[in-house]
């Protein structure tokens, strides 16, 4: 029986009941030019790797508009639910819609069905919806995001990365994205292993996002003046858990005493 | 040419009316609830088919009568929901207005199609004391003819509405503590199961909305969870 007066969809998807019933709320982009012109703010490095407990996901705070700065506080990691997160790297605007409807997603899944979809089916999701966004990304907004979670099932944290065609490529170990992705990489490389305690995940992400900051111009560091600290994610068996920024200032502290005392990168 | 025979509409109405009622009747009960923290929904239910569920942050829903009727309406207020907190905001997603669109909706289909929908639902929304306007819980009761009315402290629906609406009026008190105000919930439908002296808390579907809980507040309680609240 048709129930009148709240349109046609009868998935479970949100992002398709937005394009099946509100197509007004989308936007087709194959109609418009290269929207990169207009100077949309971008979002600059994220990083992502796995510790003993599960999976770290980091990000600096920093948007740039070509070489300016267009906030020094956005924000790059969200939650998408209480066992995965979203790391969005490249046009800021685009990204975080992304992130929005990807944990609306989620969550209508979860109530639509009666339950939350495995971690694997979530990668998969995120998946199709960057490729859907192919069109902006010809127009130059182009999204690339980092996706991480703990799986319930395997008892461990899982990395995503992915291109703009929706190819969807797991990382055993660490993975970092944006325009000092790069640099955090190479960062992670030397410091990384999947064994170290929270403690010391906090201290190679700060690490990692200050070598970043150290060569990449468009990622902020920390920014003690301001009080501005990057986003720092833990999930784990629990659920997630932002770290705190009193704890944070003292991981920063520490890295910073150890490079001025003559240490090495890290 | 033949000429249909003639049917007053007060006919017609009349007898759509007892066609959902007699559906209504058959199934079992569902209580709604106010208590100390929140609101508590309880409905006897042997399947591992719902009956109630979550709508949104402070909303559930809890459906008598056909499944698979009160299962769209359930899907449709999740959509409705999601759309308008994802067009505005999460505080912008109000129970008065889905219990408004489902009375549309369902008295919709009760004047035009030759069947009406054989269900009722509830709409509960549990109050936010740092929401102005909404810090009180609110309880909405939807019928199959898509009328609409609103209760305080507690709502019954479906199977013997009417005799667990009168033993709730002498029995409930408003402010009880989560535990005596399932105790009660179970009692009164116990009267509803003829010939059986218990529900046991397994025959249970127990959800609650909680004050406390951040952001979602909705809950579904588990078999065990629930014996230890009953004390059974």
């Amino acid at each position: 029986m048709e129930i009148p007066g709240f349109g046609t969809y009868r998935g479970a998807s949100f992002s398709e009941l937005l394009q099946v019933d509100h197509p007004q709320l989308t936007i087709d982009w194959s109609r418009l030019g290269n929207v990169e012109s207009l100077g949309v703010p971008h979002g600059t490095t994220v990083l992502a790797f796995q510790y003993s407990d599960g999976v770290l996901v980091a990000g600096d705070r920093l948007a740039t508009e070509g070489h300016r700065v267009a906030s020094r506080d956005i924000q790059k990691v969200y939650a998408t639910d209480d066992h995965s997160m979203i790391a969005i790297a490249g046009a800021a605007g685009p990204a975080i819609e992304m992130a929005r409807i990807m944990r609306v997603e989620l969550e209508h899944y979860e109530k639509i069905e009666g339950q939350a979809l495995e971690l694997d089916g979530k990668a998969n999701k995120l998946a199709q919806m960057i490729r859907a966004n192919l069109p902006a990304a010809m127009q130059g907004l182009v999204v690339v995001p980092l996706f991480a979670g703990y799986d319930l099932r395997r008892k461990q944290g899982r990395i995503w990365k992915f291109d703009v065609t929706g190819g969807r490529y797991e990382e055993a170990d660490f993975e970092a994205t944006g325009s000092g992705g790069l640099y955090a990489r190479e960062s992670l490389k030397k410091s990384h292993r999947s064994s170290v305690s929270r403690e010391e995940a906090l201290d190679i992400a700060v690490s990692a996002l200050t070598d970043a900051a150290d060569e990449d111009r468009a990622t902020g560091g920390i920014d003690m003046q301001r009080g501005i600290f990057p986003t720092v994610i833990c999930c784990s068996e629990p659920g997630i858990e932002q770290a705190g920024e009193d704890e944070l200032r003292r991981v920063y502290e520490a890295v910073l005493a150890r490079r001025s005392s003559g240490g090495s990168s890290s | 040419m033949s000429m249909p025979f003639y049917v007053s509409p007060e006919q017609v109405m009349a007898d759509k009316a007892e066609y959902a009622r007699k559906g209504i009747g058959r199934g079992k009960s569902s209580i709604t609830l106010e208590f100390d923290g929140g609101i508590a929904v309880m409905a006897e239910n042997q399947s591992t088919l719902s009956k109630i569920g979550e709508i949104y942050d402070r909303i559930a829903f809890a459906g008598v009568g056909k499944f698979s009727e009160f299962d769209q309406l359930r899907k449709i207020g999740v959509r409705y929901a999601d759309m308008r907190g994802y067009q505005y905001s999460r505080d912008d997603v109000r129970g008065r207005a889905l219990a408004n669109a489902y009375s549309q909706a369902i008295g919709d289909v009760f004047t035009r199609e030759l069947k009406p929908l054989e269900v009722e639902v509830i709409v509960a929304e549990v109050g936010d004391p740092e929401l102005v306007g909404h810090e009180q819980s609110e309880i909405y009761r939807v019928l199959f003819d898509g009328s609409i009315s609103d209760h305080r402290g507690f709502c019954v629906i479906g199977g013997s509405e009417e005799e667990l609406t009168g033993y709730l009026q002498t029995n409930y008190q408003t402010d009880l503590p989560l535990g005596e105000a399932l105790r009660l919930g179970r009692t009164a439908l116990q009267r509803a199961a003829e010939g059986q002296t218990a529900v046991p808390p397994e025959n249970l579907e127990v959800c609650l909305l909680e004050k406390a809980r951040v952001g979602r507040k909705f809950r579904r309680l588990s078999t065990d969870e629930l014996r230890e609240h009953l004390g059974a």
